[in-house]
C-alpha cells in the first residue's frame, strides 16, 4: 500500500472531498500534522468539525481567522522535525462573503448597503452552495497571503461529493443572473423603465412570494451592480489555483458500496475538468481476522457447531452454542473483510489516485492529537 | 408497544439524521415492517438518489409512485418538483418554465429561504389530508439540513407576510407542530459523534421546530456475542473436537474486537439514553451491504424492538 507523504511533499493545496460522514474533517487534520511534523508550515480549514474535535484544535473560538496550535500540544514528545508549524481555522461562511464584499466594494457605501440586504443576508447565511464557494475562497485567501508551505482544506458535509464541484459556479451564476443584468442594465432607475416581460414575470412571481422578496432581490442587484466583474475574475483566480500541479484532491470514502461508488464518480468528474487526484483514502476499513484461513472450512465448522449445539442439552448445548457463535462471528468478520478488500483494491484501481491509503476502523473517535497521530501510522509512513 | 400503535400514532413519520447513519436503510425497514401490519405505506425521497431504490431493489425512484413492496408504494419529492407543481397548479405553468430555464428560480428561491422546503412538506400535507396512504415515511435530508427543513416554515412566517407562499408556511407549521400528523423519527450510530448530534438536533427540533420527536433509532448496532468467561480451547475441549492454533487465534481476536465494540455501542446508546429521554429502537450491524434481504431482516428487527418498548401510560 502507498501511502500519502509524497501528496504532502508535492503539493502546496490539499482539497479533501467526499460524501458525508466518510470522515474527511479527520483526514484533512491528520494531513496537515503530518506536514507540519515533517517540518513543514501547514493550515488546516476545517468545516463544522465534530466538537471535540474543533477544541483540539482550538478553532472553535477563534473562528474564520488562521492560528497557530502550540507546538508542545502537537508534539508533546518534541519527535518531530525542527521548524514545523500548524495552524487551524474553522469556516466562517458569512465572515468570509462579508470580507469578499468588502474587498469589491467601490466603498463602504456600496458594501452596506449590500451587507443590509435581506437577499444578500439569505446568501451569505443558508444558500446551499454558499459553504462550498466560501470554503474555496478562503483555501485562495490563505494561498494569497503566503507564508503557508501546506493547505490542507476541508469540504462541506454533502450528500453527493460532486455538489462541492458544481455550488460554487451555481453561486457565480446566481449573481451573474441574465435576468437581473436584463432588468438593471437598461435603465438604473427599476423596475419602472423594465422590459414589460420582465415586469409581468415579477408580477406573477410577486403574487406568489410576496412582493417584499422581490423588492430585495431588485435592490440586492442594484447595490451589487459593478462588482460582477470582480467575482468574476476571482472565481477565475480561484479555478485557476485549483487546477494548479500543485494542487492535489484527496478523496475521503469509507468501505461502504455507495461512498465507494461516490468517490469512483467525483474522480472521474475531477479527471474531466483536468484536476489531479492526488490521494485516496478508505476510512473504517474492517479487520482481517480470517487472514489465510480457508473461509469454507470456517463455514463449515460454524454450521458442524450450530447442528451440534441443536441435538445436545444442557450444558453441552451451551458450550455448542457459544464456540458455534464464535466461529459465525469470525466468518463474518473474514468474508466482510474479503469482499471489501477486492471492491477496495478494484475501485483504487479505477480511481488511480497517486497514493491509496485504508484506515482501519477505530475503536474511538478520533479527537485529539495522539488519536490523529494514530491514524497517521496508517496514512503517512 | 405494538407497531400498529406506533404507525398510527401519526399519518407522517420523517425518518432524519446525519449523513452516513443508514436514515434510507431505517426509512425503509420501517416501511416494509409498516406494510406487514396491514398498512399502507408510501415512501417520499426529498433528496434525490438517496439509495432507497438499492435497498427496495428497484428501478431509481421517479416523480410518479411506484409499487415497490406489497402495501409499499414509493416516489421522489424534490424542491424543484415541487416548486414546478406548486406554480403549475395555480395556472402559472409557462412562468415555470421560463423561472427554471433562466435561472430566475433560484434567485427567487435565495429571496425566500426555505421556499423550497416548504413546498416539499406542503406536498406532504396535500397527501397526508388527501389520505394517500396510511403511512407516509420521509427519508428527510441529512441533518443539518434536516433543521433547516424543519424549521423553514416557522422562519418563513416572520420573512414573508403576504401571499400564497405564507399560507403555505402556516399549513406546514400546523403539520409539523401536530404531534397526531406528523413525527419525526432520529436515527444515529452507536458511536461519540454521531450520538453527539443526535442530541443537539433533537433538542433543536423541539425547540425551533415545535415537531413531536418518535423513538430513536440506534442503527448498526454490533451483536453482543455473550462468551465471557470461557475460551475456545475450554470450549473445544469439552466438546472434544480441536482447533488448530491459527484459527484459535483468529477466534479469539475477532471475538475481542467484536466485544469490545458492543461495549462501546452500548456505553454510548447509554449515553444517549441519559441525554435524550426517548425509547431506542436498536437495529443490528449487518455484515452485507444493504438490499431487499437486509431491509427484511431490518424489518422484522424492528418490529420486536418496538415491541419491547412499554406502551405509553403502561
Amino acid at each position: 500500500m502507498t501511502v500519502l507523504d509524497g501528496l504532502l511533499r508535492d503539493h502546496h493545496v490539499l482539497v479533501c472531498c467526499g460524501t458525508g460522514g466518510v470522515g474527511k474533517t479527520t483526514t484533512a487534520a491528520v494531513l496537515a500534522l503530518g506536514a507540519a511534523r515533517a517540518g513543514r508550515d501547514a493550515v488546516v480549514v476545517t468545516i463544522d468539525p465534530a466538537k471535540r474535535l474543533a477544541d483540539t484544535l482550538g478553532v472553535e473560538e477563534l473562528g474564520n481567522v488562521a492560528h497557530e496550535i502550540d507546538r508542545a500540544r502537537w508534539d508533546p514528545r518534541g519527535t518531530a522535525v525542527p521548524g514545523g508549524r500548524l495552524s487551524a481555522l474553522m469556516l466562517d461562511t458569512r465572515t468570509t462573503f462579508d470580507a469578499l464584499v468588502n474587498r469589491y466594494a467601490s466603498g463602504p457605501e456600496q458594501a452596506e448597503r449590500i451587507l443590509e440586504n435581506r437577499f444578500y443576508r439569505n446568501i451569505a447565511g443558508a444558500l446551499s452552495g454558499t459553504q462550498e464557494y466560501m470554503a474555496m475562497e478562503k483555501l485562495y485567501e490563505l494561498h494569497e497571503e503566503g507564508g503557508h508551505d501546506v493547505i490542507v482544506v476541508d469540504t462541506p458535509p454533502t450528500r453527493h461529493a460532486l455538489d462541492f464541484l458544481d455550488a460554487p459556479a451555481r453561486l457565480t451564476r446566481l449573481l451573474d443572473n441574465r435576468i437581473f443584468r436584463f432588468l438593471m442594465v437598461p435603465a438604473r432607475t427599476g423596475l419602472r423603465v423594465a422590459g414589460v416581460a420582465v415586469q409581468a414575470f415579477f408580477r406573477a412571481v410577486g403574487k406568489v412570494v410576496g412582493s417584499e422578496a422581490i423588492e430585495d432581490i431588485v435592490a440586492f442587484f442594484r447595490a451589487f451592480e459593478g462588482m460582477e466583474q470582480g467575482f468574476r475574475e476571482r472565481a477565475t483566480s480561484v479555478t485557476a489555483l485549483l487546477a494548479d500541479p500543485a494542487t492535489g484532491f484527496v478523496l475521503v470514502t469509507s468501505p461502504r458500496h455507495d461512498a465507494v461508488e461516490e468517490a469512483r464518480f467525483f474522480a472521474e468528474r475531477l479527471r474531466a475538468s483536468q484536476l489531479a487526484v492526488a490521494g485516496l483514502v478508505v476510512n473504517r476499513v474492517h479487520p482481517h481476522f480470517g487472514e489465510g484461513l480457508d473461509l469454507d472450512v470456517l463455514r463449515e465448522r460454524a454450521a458442524q457447531l450450530a447442528a451440534r449445539a441443536d441435538d445436545e442439552i444442557g450444558n453441552t448445548r451451551a458450550v455448542a452454542a457459544r464456540l458455534a457463535a464464535r466461529y459465525e462471528n469470525l466468518v463474518d468478520y473474514t468474508s466482510l473483510a474479503r469482499t471489501e478488500r477486492q471492491q477496495l483494491d478494484d475501485a483504487a484501481r479505477r480511481i488511480g489516485a497517486a497514493a491509496v491509503a485504508f484506515v482501519p476502523s477505530l475503536p474511538h473517535d478520533v479527537v485529539d492529537f495522539a488519536a490523529l497521530d494514530a491514524v497517521a501510522t496508517h496514512l503517512l509512513a | 408497544m405494538r407497531l400498529e400503535h406506533l404507525c398510527a400514532a401519526s399519518r407522517v413519520l420523517i425518518v432524519a439524521g446525519k449523513g452516513g447513519v443508514g436514515k434510507t436503510t431505517v426509512t425503509a425497514a420501517l416501511a416494509v415492517a409498516a406494510a406487514r401490519t396491514g398498512a399502507s405505506v408510501l415512501i417520499i425521497e426529498v433528496e434525490g438518489k438517496s439509495g432507497l431504490s438499492t435497498a427496495l431493489g428497484v428501478e431509481a425512484l421517479e416523480y410518479a409512485e411506484v409499487d415497490v413492496r406489497p402495501g409499499v408504494r414509493a416516489r421522489t419529492l424534490t424542491p424543484d418538483q415541487a416548486l414546478l407543481e406548486y406554480l403549475e397548479d395555480r395556472g402559472l405553468r409557462r412562468i415555470s418554465r421560463r423561472l427554471v430555464r433562466s435561472g430566475a428560480l433560484d434567485v427567487v428561491a435565495t429571496a425566500v429561504p426555505g421556499m423550497k422546503d416548504i413546498l416539499v412538506l406542503g406536498k406532504v400535507k396535500q397527501l397526508e389530508r388527501a389520505g394517500a396512504a396510511d403511512l407516509i415515511v420521509i427519508d428527510a435530508p441529512a441533518a443539518g439540513h434536516a433543521i433547516t427543513f424543519l424549521t423553514s416554515a416557522r422562519a418563513l412566517l416572520d420573512a414573508v407576510r403576504v401571499g400564497p407562499v405564507r399560507t403555505q408556511a402556516q399549513d406546514v407549521v400546523e403539520l409539523l407542530s401536530d404531534a397526531t400528523r406528523c413525527r419525526v423519527m432520529l436515527v444515529t450510530l452507536p458511536e461519540e459523534t454521531p450520538v453527539n448530534e443526535l442530541v443537539d438536533t433533537a433538542f433543536a427540533l423541539e425547540d425551533r421546530a415545535g415537531v413531536s420527536l418518535g423513538p430513536v433509532v440506534v442503527n448498526a448496532f454490533p451483536d453482543e456475542l455473550a462468551v465471557t468467561g470461557h475460551t475456545v480451547a475450554d470450549d473445544a475441549g469439552a466438546l472434544g473436537i480441536d482447533v488448530p492454533t491459527s484459527e484459535r487465534l483468529a477466534l479469539d481476536a475477532a471475538t475481542s474486537f467484536q466485544r469490545e465494540r458492543y461495549a462501546l455501542a452500548r456505553e454510548q446508546a447509554d449515553r444517549l439514553a441519559a441525554a435524550v429521554p426517548l425509547p431506542q429502537i436498536r437495529l443490528p450491524f449487518l455484515f452485507r451491504e444493504i438490499g431487499p434481504a437486509q431491509v427484511d431482516a431490518l424489518a422484522a428487527a424492528l418490529t420486536a424492538e418496538v415491541e419491547a418498548i412499554p406502551e405509553p401510560g403502561a
